[in-house]
C-alpha cells in the first residue's frame, strides 16, 4: 500500500514539474534559511567546545554603576569578582579571566598578532577544551606567576610551523617568553567569551589584581553542579550584590551585575540594549519562535493553496478510488503520505542547500576558526519541521476531498 | 439483492431543478442479469450510481441484502463497494498516473488480506479475459477508447464482485469486441452467478439478458 502511494506520488510529482518545483523551492528555501540561522545560533550558543556544558554555565561579563541620571559600565574588576563571586557557595567552581587582549609575536620578521586571554587555573576546569598536546596550566602555576601558555593549533602552526614537539618550547611575544604547556584545537571566534590564540595566567598579565574599583577588564564563569542549580546560583549572587556597597553614593545608587546563561549574556542584552535586571531572553524566545513560525507559515499556506487545486484536478482519481472501496481515512492517508514525501524531499534539498551555504561560510573566513556544522540535532529539527509542513499543508485539503460523494468527485468535485 | 423503493434523485442547480429519477421502484434479484435501456438523459447512469452506492438518492429507500443502505456508516459503505460491487463507468474513469495493471489492481488494493502477488495474478487474469494481457504496462493515455473500456471492465472483474454494474460497457467497442464482452458477462452470470445490471443502447444485447427495463424521463416504463 505504502509503496503504491509512493509510486503514484512520484509520478504526480514528475508530471507536475512546475507545481513540484514551486513547492520544493518554497520548502527547501525556507528550511535552508532556518537551518543556517539555527546552525549559527547553535555554533555560538550551543553546547560546543569549550562550552560543552553550556547548560551548566553562567557568565558575569558586565558591571554597571547605575543611577537614573548617570551610568558607567564596562567589565568587572578582578578584585570585585574575587571578593564577591569566587566565595559563592552554590556553584561547583568559579573562574575569573580577562575579556581579552593581544600580544604581538614575530616569526622571522613577520608580525603575528595573537588574541589572548588571561585566566586563572580554574578556567580549564570550568571549560572543556580539546587538548591536542600537553596540558592546561595549573592553579599553582597561576599563583606562582609562571610564564606558561596554552596556544591553539593555528598559532602553533604559524609560530612553530608544526604542532609536534612544541610542548616545552618557548614563544616570545611583547618581549615576554612563554613556555608552551598545551595545544588546543582552534576555538571559533564566535565563542566570544572563551576564544583566543593564546591563554596565559592572569598573574603575568597587565591586569592590576589589587585595583579596588569595581569596573575592570575581567569576567567570571560559573559552573553549576547541575543545570537545575542555575536559579539557585543566580539567587545567591543577587543577594550578595544587594549587600555590595555602592562605591560613589553621590553619583550612583545601584551596582548592576548579573550572572547569566550564555544566550542572555551574549545575545539578548546586545539585541535589546538592556542593562537592567531583565536581560530580554523571554522576549527573544517569543520573537524567535514567532518569526520562525511566520516564516514557515508562508510556504505552508502556499502549499495548502497548491494542494487544494492539485486535489481538485485529481478529484476523478479520488472518485474512482472511493468507488472501488477506499475509505476517507485511506484517502487522507494517501494524500498525507504524498505530501510528507514531497516535504521530506524539500527537507533533504533544504538540508543540502544549508550544508552548501555553511560550507561557503566556513571557507570564506568571515568568522575566524568558524566551523559551522549541521548536527544531528539540527537534522532532527529539520526533519520535524518538514513533516510538520507536510501535515499542515496536506490535512485540510485531503480531508475536504475525502468527504465528497464518489459521484461528485468523479464529476470534478464542484458540487 | 437490491431493492429500490420510491427512489428519487433531484439535481438542484442555481437556475433549474432536474428530476433525474422519479419514484423508481425496482428489485434486482440475486443472480439476475438485467439490462436498462432508454434515451439519453433519462437517468440510467444516475440509477446505476445510486445502486452502486456512489451517490445518495434525494428520496426513497435503497436496500442491499435487505438492509437500508442509509443505516451503514461511511466505512461500511466503502467496504461494501469494495467487496460486493464492481462498477464499469460510462466514461471509463481510469487513473491516468497508473499503468493498466495498477488500474486493474485497484479494487484489490483496498481489500485486506490480499497480498501483492495475488493482486498481480488476479489483475493479469482479469486483463486476460478482456483480451488485453499484452498491454499491462501501458498507461491509459496510450490506449484506444475501446481498449480503455476493456480495462475498465477488467477492473470491475478483478475483485470478483457479487454485483457488476456496467454503464454502457460496449458503447465504444466494435460489434465483434462488443459480442465478446457480452459473452464474457453472460459467462460470469451463468457460471459464477454474478448479478449484473447493464445499461445499453443495443437492442440485440438487451434481448440476451433475462430482464429488460426501459426508462423514460426518470421513470420506469417497462
Ligand atoms: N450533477 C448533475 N447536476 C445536474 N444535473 C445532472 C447532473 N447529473 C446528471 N444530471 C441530469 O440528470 C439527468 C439524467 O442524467 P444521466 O446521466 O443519468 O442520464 P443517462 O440516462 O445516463 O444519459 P446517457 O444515455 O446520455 O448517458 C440528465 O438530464 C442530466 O442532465
Ligand atoms: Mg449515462
Amino acid at each position: 500500500m505504502l509503496l503504491s502511494y509512493l509510486k503514484i506520488a512520484w509520478k504526480v510529482l514528475l508530471r507536475r514539474k512546475f507545481f513540484t518545483f514551486i513547492s520544493l523551492f518554497g520548502i527547501s528555501f525556507t528550511l535552508m534559511v532556518l537551518l543556517v540561522v539555527y546552525a549559527m545560533y547553535d555554533h555560538t550558543m550551543g553546547p560546543h567546545t569549550p562550552e560543552k556544558r553550556v547548560d551548566r554555565l553562567l557568565f558575569i561579563t558586565k558591571l554597571e554603576l547605575w543611577s537614573d541620571h548617570s551610568q558607567s559600565n564596562s567589565g568587572a574588576s578582578y578584585s570585585f569578582l574575587d571578593r564577591y563571586v569566587r566565595p559563592l557557595r552554590t556553584p561547583e567552581k568559579v573562574s575569573i579571566a580577562t575579556d581579552g587582549g593581544s600580544l604581538v609575536a614575530y616569526v622571522g620578521n613577520q608580525k603575528l598578532k595573537l588574541d589572548t586571554k588571561s585566566t586563572d587555573g580554574e578556567f580549564w576546569q570550568v571549560l572543556d577544551f580539546d587538548f591536542l598536546a600537553g596540558r592546561p596550566y595549573t592553579v599553582r602555576e597561576v599563583r606562582e606567576g609562571a610564564y606558561v601558555a596554552v596556544i591553539n593549533e593555528s598559532t602553533s602552526r604559524r609560530y612553530f610551523g608544526t604542532t609536534q614537539g612544541v610542548i616545552g618550547r618557548f614563544l616570545e611575544a611583547d618581549a615576554l617568553r612563554f613556555r608552551v604547556v598545551g595545544i588546543v584545537r582552534d576555538v571559533p571566534a564566535s565563542r566570544m567569551l572563551t576564544t583566543a590564540d593564546l591563554w596565559k595566567p592572569i598573574t603575568v598579565s597587565t591586569v592590576d589584581l589589587r585595583d579596588p574599583s569595581y569596573l575592570g577588564p575581567c569576567m567570571a564563569i560559573l559552573l553549576a553542579r547541575d543545570a537545575a542549580d542555575i536559579p539557585t546560583i543566580q539567587q545567591e549572587f543577587r543577594q550578595v550584590v544587594s549587600r555590595v556597597p555602592v562605591p560613589d553614593p553621590k553619583a550612583y545608587t545601584e551596582v548592576r551585575v548579573y550572572a547569566e546563561p550564555i544566550l542572555g549574556n551574549l545575545l539578548t542584552r546586545e539585541l535589546f540594549r538592556t542593562t537592567g535586571p531583565d536581560n530580554g531572553t523571554g522576549r527573544f524566545m517569543a520573537l524567535a519562535f514567532g518569526l520562525s513560525l511566520l516564516f514557515m507559515l508562508l510556504p505552508a499556506l502556499n502549499l495548502v493553496n497548491l494542494n487544494v487545486s492539485r486535489m481538485l484536478e485529481r478529484s476523478s482519481e479520488i472518485g474512482v478510488r472511493k468507488a472501488f472501496g477506499a475509505t476517507s481515512g485511506v484517502l487522507v492517508g494517501q494524500f498525507l503520505v504524498e505530501n510528507i514525501f514531497l516535504t521530506l524531499l524539500g527537507g533533504v534539498l533544504g538540508l543540502g542547500l544549508a550544508a552548501g551555504v555553511l560550507h561557503l561560510l566556513n571557507g570564506s573566513g568571515l568568522i575566524p576558526y568558524a566551523h559551522f556544522t549541521l548536527s544531528g540535532r539540527v537534522f532532527g529539527a529539520a526533519l520535524g519541521v518538514a513533516v510538520f509542513f507536510g501535515m499542515l499543508s496536506g490535512v485540510y485539503p485531503a480531508y475536504k476531498m475525502s468527504k465528497l460523494q464518489a459521484v461528485q468527485a468523479l464529476k470534478g468535485g464542484t458540487n | 439483492m437490491l431493492q429500490l423503493t420510491d427512489i428519487e434523485k433531484v439535481y438542484q442547480t442555481k437556475t433549474i431543478e432536474t428530476v433525474a429519477l422519479n419514484r423508481v421502484n425496482l428489485t434486482i434479484n440475486k443472480g439476475e442479469f438485467v439490462s436498462v435501456m432508454g434515451p439519453s438523459g433519462c437517468g440510467k447512469s444516475t440509477l446505476l450510481s445510486i445502486m452502486g452506492l456512489l451517490d445518495e438518492p434525494s428520496g426513497g429507500i435503497l436496500e442491499l441484502d435487505g438492509r437500508p443502505v442509509k443505516s451503514y456508516s461511511d466505512k461500511e459503505l466503502a467496504h461494501l463497494r469494495n467487496q460486493k460491487i464492481g462498477f464499469v463507468f460510462q466514461s471509463y474513469h481510469l487513473i491516468n498516473d497508473l499503468s493498466v495493471l495498477d488500474n486493474v489492481e485497484l479494487p484489490l488494493l483496498y481489500r485486506a488480506g490480499v497480498g501483492g502477488k495475488e493482486r498481480r495474478q488476479r489483475a493479469h487474469a482479469a486483463l486476460d479475459k478482456v483480451g488485453l494481457s499484452a498491454r499491462t504496462t501501458h498507461f491509459p493515455s496510450q490506449l484506444s477508447g475501446g481498449q480503455r473500456q476493456r480495462v475498465a471492465i477488467a477492473r470491475a472483474l478483478a475483485g470478483r464482485p457479487e454485483i457488476i454494474l456496467a454503464d454502457e460497457p460496449t458503447g465504444n467497442l466494435d460489434s465483434v469486441m462488443g459480442e465478446e464482452i457480452m459473452d464474457l458477462l453472460l459467462g460470469l452470470h451463468r457460471h459464477d452467478g454474478t448479478t449484473i445490471v447493464m445499461v445499453t443502447h443495443d437492442e440485440q444485447q438487451a434481448q440476451k439478458t433475462e430482464r429488460l427495463i426501459r426508462f423514460f424521463d426518470g421513470s420506469q416504463v417497462a
